[in-house]
């Protein structure tokens, strides 16, 4: 199964969904009304667009009324144009340096998918001939450490990892080290779950880029944030306080396999600028996908009946 | 960070003043504010539309008290009414059974291990014996979770590593239980889809196998739209008796909670706060309405305090700033718990109308400037700090010195801590309440509006 038929299986609920309200919309009343574009903002609100993104959709559609009259397609259109406005930046794909291994650190708020995502970036480089190491730096939960060993194991990459209740940025320290000496092109560092308004652990974080940092310069290369599908507006504040406390490279929505629609990227990549890099589409290893902005943002409004699944 | 919903409505209402009744139309304009703040807050926006319409019947016709504002008034319907839908009488668990079961049922990582583990430690301390049950057969490593987790509490666990049939985990907990005396057991089940309808029809025969008198669906706070979702799936297919909201702690305003509440109908029963294991209350619906609603924790803040600010310190401050004896010592030992309590803008932004300061003021700028008194005053002997009177202009261009500030600076911060001392002298009810919760706010906050 290709990227876009993945990503379109895994939209599907979404899409159709959100088309069929839109139609009914613009089917149901002749003129654009204050009520019908009302009804407009609740769909799109309703796939977590955010108030800001929704809002600015639900103005251009209005404007488009007016200089243009009405039509069917437009509101699609002009939404979805909208929105892979908002989404095509930065670089996509994982950054891979010349020399040395390239540290990917991946974080975010508890019970996201960090431990399952890391593994999946293991085995994506893996796939395309690179080798990878995973660093167990969650030395917090409970049996994180396990789990991510399992992994390693299932998925045959090697795992560095240390005691419960260790120095996470010790793990750190000894994962780049190791990489470095068995020449590994990438590792992928499993941070602990924290959430964005605990400053000591954001603080601990910033601890461990620094740790990192001095054994290997300019590690790490990609801070990944790990943003759940399911998640509201709080996703913005979680993406807004990580960039602050550790500059974030990209975005990994993950659980989008779900009814769950993730919209809430768009707003945070209007507002600080970092690309989304990966989504997950399910527990198996391989449902980690590349992210294509144009793909998301069309699978996301396409007209399901105009363009055959 | 958070809008505040009281501001706005406020200048809704600005013109308002004066108006005996509430009307329809000024209703209308006040009440779109209410429906962006709740959906904001992540209220499924078809919920936050009948609450509106509810709220909007009941609004209409008040009488504007005059001694408030109408925002208020309209907040206070609002608020009422959140507090009464979100609230419940039958939050208990019931736990007539013998042996009682419970499961705990959600999305991948929503938090129901470490929330079988809470409630584990929470049901021992009221004196049941508890089993956690691991009936997580797909994840990676669950089970060693919920194990370290037992180990952690002194509290046995069942599981069976590599038996991937829940159904048969779960008789062999119940003979388990019934050997060893355990009279509670905690199932904690693995994360699903709610639309996976395989897993899900898994769940139904373990809940048909174990009769369970509670099903509690466990939701993280900052879950979205899809909150509504998620709840109706599972009500549907097993009847939940009540839910878990977990990671409270974090800022989310949780309006999902809105969203569990009409959909199910069924009472949320506790609340995750935090990452250890005590960390686990009772649902308290008041609090849920302010947060949703963006106006503010101050029950959050006072027991933030309570727990970074030693009580007997507190009131042995309280009584110096009473008397005027108030040092910079003491303004020194402030400021340190001023730090332990987090930063500034998280502490400003739990109180009432304090999202609209952070809007206004740069709070970074004053926690740097926080620093720099505390340089300043460690720059001083104790004497000094004791007796501020005694610096001399030498003595405060050593000062100056030994901690890399001017001197206009140092001058500034003994104005101004003489002012904070003349003000203390002055009001001494008024600090009384503010040093109960925990005094060094009040002073360090005079102290940075002094400087403005």
């Amino acid at each position: 199964m290709g990227f876009f038929d993945r990503l379109k299986a895994g939209l599907q609920r979404t899409q159709s969904k959100l088309v069929h309200e839109i139609k009914r919309i613009v089917t149901r009343s002749p003129k654009i009304t204050a009520s019908s574009l009302e009804e407009l903002e609740a769909a799109l609100i309703a796939a977590d667009l955010g108030m800001q993104v929704t809002q600015r959709i639900v103005a251009a559609v209005g404007k488009a009324y007016e200089s243009q009259g009405r039509g069917g397609a437009d509101i699609l259109e002009i939404a979805s144009r909208e929105v892979a406005a908002d989404l095509t930046l930065g670089s996509l794909g994982l950054k891979k340096c010349e020399q040395g291994p390239t540290v990917v650190s991946i974080v975010g708020v508890n019970g996201t998918g960090k431990t399952t995502t890391a593994a999946k970036l293991g085995r994506h480089v893996v796939a395309r001939g690179d080798t990878a190491m995973l660093a167990a730096c969650d030395t917090f939960r409970a049996a994180a450490i396990e789990q991510l060993k399992l992994w390693g194991e299932r998925l045959d990459l090697p795992v560095v990892s240390g005691a419960y209740g260790a120095d996470p940025s010790s793990v750190a320290h000894d994962a780049v080290r190791s990489a470095v000496a068995r020449e590994m092109s990438y590792l992928f560092i499993d941070t602990a779950g924290r959430l964005h308004t605990k400053q000591n652990l954001m603080q601990e974080l910033q601890k461990l880029h620094r740790v990192i940092g001095k054994q290997l310069p300019g590690a790490p290369h990609e801070t990944l944030l790990i943003l759940d599908a399911t998640t509201g507006m709080n996703a913005m504040n979680q993406a807004r306080e990580f960039n602050k406390a550790a500059p974030l490279t990209g975005l990994v929505i993950t659980k989008l396999d779900g009814t769950s629609k993730g919209g809430m990227v768009i707003a945070i990549q209007k507002e600080l600028g970092v690309p989304v890099k990966f989504i997950g589409l399910g527990e198996q290893p391989d449902d980690l996908q590349p992210f294509v902005p144009k793909e998301f943002a069309e699978a996301l409004f396409a007209d399901p009946e105009a363009k055959a699944v | 960070m958070f809008d505040s919903l009281s501001g706005k409505l406020q200048s809704v209402f600005k013109n308002l003043r004066g108006l005996g009744k509430i009307s329809e139309s000024n209703v209308s304009d006040s009440l779109r504010e209410v429906r962006l703040a709740l959906l904001d807050a992540d209220v499924n926006f078809k919920v936050a539309r009948d609450f509106i319409e509810r709220v909007k019947e009941q609004a209409i016709g008040q009488k504007v008290i005059q001694s408030i504002q109408p925002g208020q008034q309209i907040i206070k319907i609002i608020n009422d009414e959140l507090v009464g839908l979100l609230g419940s009488t039958n939050s208990a668990l019931d736990l007539s059974a013998d042996p009682s079961c419970l499961m705990l049922v959600g999305l991948h990582g929503s938090g129901k291990t470490t929330s079988s583990g809470k409630l584990a430690r929470l049901l021992h301390k009221e004196g049941r014996s508890p089993l956690l049950v691991a009936c997580d057969v797909y994840r990676p490593a669950a089970m060693d979770q919920l194990l370290t987790l037992g180990k952690q509490l002194g509290l046995p666990v069942f599981a069976r590593k590599g038996e991937t049939d829940v159904l048969r985990i779960a008789r062999e907990a119940m003979d388990e239980a019934r050997a060893t005396g355990r009279n509670t057991l905690i199932f904690d089940t693995a994360g699903r889809l709610q639309i996976d309808e395989e897993l899900v029809q898994e769940l139904v025969r373990l809940r048909d196998l174990v009769k369970p008198r509670e099903i509690l669906l466990v939701l993280d706070a900052a879950t979205g739209q899809e909150a509504v979702n998620v709840a109706t799936h599972f009500d549907q297919a097993l009847q939940v008796t009540g839910s878990i909201l977990t990671r409270l702690d974090g800022d989310a305003r949780g309006g999902a909670a809105l969203s569990l509440k009409t959909v199910t109908g069924k009472p949320i029963k506790f609340v995750g706060v935090g990452e250890k294991l005590e960390d686990f209350e009772p649902f308290h619906p008041e609090r849920m309405a302010s947060r949703i609603l963006g106006m503010g924790d101050v029950v959050s803040l006072v027991e933030r305090a309570a727990e970074a600010v030693d009580m007997d310190d507190a009131k042995r401050m309280e009584e110096k700033m009473r008397k005027g004896q108030f040092t910079l010592e003491d303004f020194l030992d402030q400021l340190r718990q001023m730090k332990k309590l987090g930063s500034l803008e998280s502490i400003v932004g739990m109180l009432p109308g304090g999202a609209d300061m952070l809007k206004q003021a740069d709070l970074s700028k004053g926690e740097k400037e926080f620093k720099r008194m505390e340089g300043m005053i460690c720059a001083m002997t104790l004497q000094e700090r004791r007796h501020p009177q005694i610096l001399n202009a030498k003595r405060r261009i050593r000062i100056a010195k030994g901690s890399g500030v001017g001197v206009a600076e140092l001058n500034s911060l003994l104005k101004r801590f003489g002012q904070m001392q003349q003000m203390m002298k002055k009001m001494g009810k008024f600090q009384k309440m503010m040093s109960k919760m925990g005094g060094g706010g009040a002073a360090a906050a005079g102290m940075l509006r002094g400087g403005r």
